[in-house]
Formats: structure tokens, C-alpha cells, sequence
């Protein structure tokens, strides 16, 4: 899949073991920085649309605030209910300091059209 | 006493003010429409974070009492001493229910399969099936209540003071949660289960509703081969003739308060409580706390309550602060006014 890669935040603006919201174009976006690495799913939980940069962080799991339903960061998998659909996930790569996430072209469609 | 049209708290029941369902959307501006106090994220983090120990430290002591308090009423059988003997184990096995949903929030143990074993024998303790559950608590946590949306609005208006009292023995729920299981036993559900289980969880819930049948009609068939009826005073029945101490205590989460208001400060309670129905009732007496950040852990209520404190109606000062205004306001709303309910002021401070 093509995308556009964005800039999010530097590396040590996310503490460890812990998610930050990111919102682009109205749409919300968790970064997760984890002992495996960074990782971005979609930001509001599957179940009933929570800010899950507002959840806590438990290993590779974000567990939303409101329900305490569970996912998988890096795959977004739906691990517990009431958690039943998967989240989105997105490439992260870090350069010079910055985490960058690769949002799908269609995210920015609006902007070129 | 002259008597009122109840209102109608099915979720199947097409209620005029129940806050439309639309989606994703609609979930959303609830979510975001609950007051929610602004907490520093390392704070939260620090109050949210989960380790087995703390909740070993509760749970251990409670299986001990649980397993010694029953021994003791075993032995006491045929005694006059059972009689105080079983009061006592009741009363511990029905703080089972804290436990269900305690562990139905995952918050208690890091350790996820153990906090899902407790879960699932707490729930069978408490006579609330599991998959069922969760999924009810999920919308009362959504919906606090919003008529017509949450499903656990125990106390409902008018005040039905006969099945308030009958449920110190759970006299009014426990018949009703008993043959809920057993219809789903048989896979008959009733219009609200389906508006909030999934259809993907409906079978795991027939199937343990299935076990749960299985056990207590085991117990039975054991009490009745062996002509005694003590099996079955260790399961199910300890909730009915042990539920006062759990049914005293639930009461004051929500009864009388407010229904139809996004603000968890209105339509819940915090009370303070002595350390023994701390330890049973697993801090629930912060409830109002509990509402506002369900994944704080309740052993961190107490530390969560400090922090959020002066944004909040003060705690009531003990059960019996509770029930005198309480107790009024119950009655009114049985006699003459079914519409009345308890207004919590606001601090000054408790714009964020």
C-alpha cells in the first residue's frame, strides 16, 4: 500500500510504555511507544469509539479507557471484549529524532482532488 | 398509597427521552459528553497501573475467609450455631458480586487468565453470567442511567420499596437473574439482551449459562441423594440468604440520584465506609471516581479520590448519611411524587 508519510512528534515526546493522540484531518490516530518499538493504530477504540490515547498501555496491549476492551498494538487485534473488531494499524518509522506514520494516499484525497 | 405508571426502562421498550442510538457516531458524542476531569497523564498513569499483588493481597485473604468461614459452618451443622456460622460465610461469598465486576474491568490482576478465572467464579457466585454481563456493564458504563439505554438501573421510579427490601435476601433479582440463565440455557433471549450482547457472544453465553444450570442442578440432585440440604447452603443460595451486606452497600452507587444526565457526579455516590466493607465491597464506596476512570484499579480509588476530591459532591460521611436522605426520597417516590430525586450540588471549583 502507498501512503504519505507524516510527521508526528519527536521520539521522546512519548514516554515509554505509553500512547499519544494524533488527529489528521479529523481523523484520530494512537502512537504507541513500546519496549518492541513504535507502533500506530487507528485512535478510537472498535467497540465504542473511546479515545484510546486516553487508555493504558500494558506491554504490547492498549486497553481502552472506557470499557477496558484490549488490543494488540502491533497488529491492532482485538484481544478482549468488548473489543470485538481489529483496529487499523499503520507503518511508523522513526528519522532524525521524529516518528513518522504512513497514512493511506485516500487520507488526503479531499486535498487533492 | 396511590400507584404510578412505571416508567418503562426496557432497552427493547422504545422510550420517548432515551438518548438515540446512531451508530458510531452518536456512542461517540456520549463518550465525549460525560464530564471528565483534566488529570496530569503521569498521575493517571501512575493510579491505572496494574500488578498482581495488590490484588492478591485482597483476593488471598478473601478465598482463606471464605474456605475457613465455611468449614466452620459445615461443622456447625445441625447446631444452632450454623445459624451465625452461614450468616457469616453468605455474607463473604455474596462480596463475590464486587469481585464479578471488579474483574469484569480487568483492572485487579495484570495477569490476565487469573483475573478471568476470578471473573468467571465470581460471576457464577454472584449469579451473573459472564459473557451476559460484561456486556451489560459495558453499556451501564456507556449509558449511566439514561433511561431506555442502561441496563442496570436497579432502583427504578417509582421506588418499589417492597422489592428494595426483598432484595437484602435478593428476593426481587435473584429469582429474576435465576431464570434469565436458565432461558438461556435453553437459547431464549428477550429483546434487551439482544440489543446489547453481539450476536458473535450469544453462543459462549448459552453455553455457560448451560454450565451454570449444570452445577446448581448437580448440587441439587446431590442434596437431594444424600437427604440433606447442605450442599446447596455452599452454592447459589449463599447469595440469597447472604446478600445484605452487598445489596446495603450497592445501594448507595446510584439509587435516588439523578437518570438522564452526563455527569457521573450527579447520578453516582461516594461514601466513605469502615476498612471491613472496604476489604469486602473492594472500594466500590468511590463511585463516583470509579465512573469517571473505570481502569483505575480499586485499590487506587482511594488515592483517585484525593485527586479529583475538591472537583466532586463531597463523600458522604458513612452508610447511615446515605440512607437518611436516602430513605426519604425512596418513599416520596413511591407516595406521592415519582419524579422527585436527589440533587448533588457541585463545588464552585468543578468547571474542569
Amino acid at each position: 500500500m502507498s501512503g504519505t508519510w507524516i510527521e508526528v512528534c519527536r521520539t521522546d515526546e512519548i514516554d515509554e510504555k505509553d500512547v499519544l493522540g494524533f488527529e489528521c484531518r479529523g481523523e484520530k490516530y494512537a502512537i504507541y511507544n513500546t519496549a518492541s518499538g513504535f507502533y500506530a493504530t487507528a485512535g478510537v477504540c472498535t467497540h465504542e469509539a473511546a479515545d484510546l490515547s486516553m487508555g493504558l498501555v500494558i506491554d504490547d496491549i492498549i486497553e481502552c479507557p472506557m470499557h477496558q476492551g484490549r488490543f494488540h498494538i502491533p497488529t491492532g487485534k482485538a484481544k478482549s471484549a468488548p473489543a470485538c473488531v481489529d483496529l487499523k494499524t499503520y507503518a511508523v518509522k522513526i528519522e532524525d529524532g521524529m516518528v513518522l506514520i504512513e497514512l493511506p494516499d485516500g487520507t488526503f484525497a479531499e486535498s487533492t482532488a | 398509597m396511590p400507584s404510578f405508571e412505571r416508567r418503562d426502562y426496557s432497552l427493547s421498550g422504545g422510550v420517548a427521552d432515551a438518548v438515540a442510538l446512531d451508530g458510531e457516531r452518536i456512542e461517540r458524542r456520549v463518550e465525549e459528553r460525560w464530564w471528565s476531569p483534566e488529570i496530569p497523564r503521569a498521575t493517571l498513569k501512575k493510579l491505572t497501573r496494574r500488578g498482581d499483588r495488590e490484588a492478591w493481597w485482597n483476593f488471598a485473604p478473601w478465598l482463606l475467609l471464605l474456605g475457613a468461614s465455611g468449614l466452620i459452618a459445615a461443622l456447625s451443622w445441625n447446631s444452632w450455631w450454623a445459624v451465625p456460622a452461614f450468616f457469616v460465610y453468605g455474607t463473604i461469598y455474596s462480596s463475590s458480586d464486587a469481585r464479578w465486576h471488579e474483574c469484569g474491568h480487568g483492572t485487579p490482576f495484570r495477569t490476565r487468565w487469573v483475573n478471568e478465572l476470578f471473573y468467571h467464579l465470581c460471576s457464577f457466585m454472584t449469579l451473573r453470567e459472564g459473557y451476559l454481563w460484561r456486556w451489560s456493564h459495558a453499556r451501564h458504563h456507556t449509558y449511566t442511567l439514561m433511561v431506555g439505554r442502561d441496563s442496570e438501573i436497579d432502583i427504578q421510579r417509582p421506588a418499589n420499596l417492597p422489592g428494595i427490601i426483598a432484595d437484602f435476601l435478593y428476593l426481587r433479582g435473584g429469582p429474576s437473574e435465576l431464570a434469565r440463565i436458565v432461558r438461556h440455557a435453553f437459547g431464549v433471549l428477550d429483546g434487551d439482551v439482544r440489543d446489547f450482547v453481539p450476536e458473535g457472544e450469544r453462543a459462549k453465553m448459552i453455553w455457560s449459562s448451560r454450565v451454570y444450570v449444570a452445577i446448581i442442578a448437580g448440587v441439587g440432585v446431590w442434596s437431594l441423594a444424600i437427604e440433606s440440604f447442605l450442599p446447596m447452603m455452599f452454592v447459589a443460595t449463599p447469595r440469597f440468604y447472604g446478600g445484605w451486606l452487598h445489596h446495603l452497600l450497592a445501594m448507595t452507587q446510584h439509587a435516588g440520584l439523578a437518570e438522564n444526565v452526563a455527569d457521573h457526579r450527579l447520578n453516582s455516590r461516594t461514601v466513605t465506609i469502615n476498612p471491613v466493607f472496604r476489604f469486602l465491597y473492594l472500594n466500590m464506596n468511590y463511585h463516583v471516581e470509579h465512573h469517571v476512570f473505570p481502569m483505575v484499579p480499586f485499590h487506587a480509588l482511594p488515592k483517585l479520590h484525593e485527586e479529583i476530591g475538591d472537583r466532586t459532591p463531597p463523600a458522604y460521611d458513612g452508610l447511615w448519611a446515605v440512607y437518611r436522605e436516602l430513605i426519604p426520597v425512596l418513599i416520596r417516590q413511591a407516595r406521592t411524587d415519582p419524579d422527585h430525586y436527589i440533587r448533588r450540588a457541585l463545588p464552585e471549583t468543578a468547571a474542569v
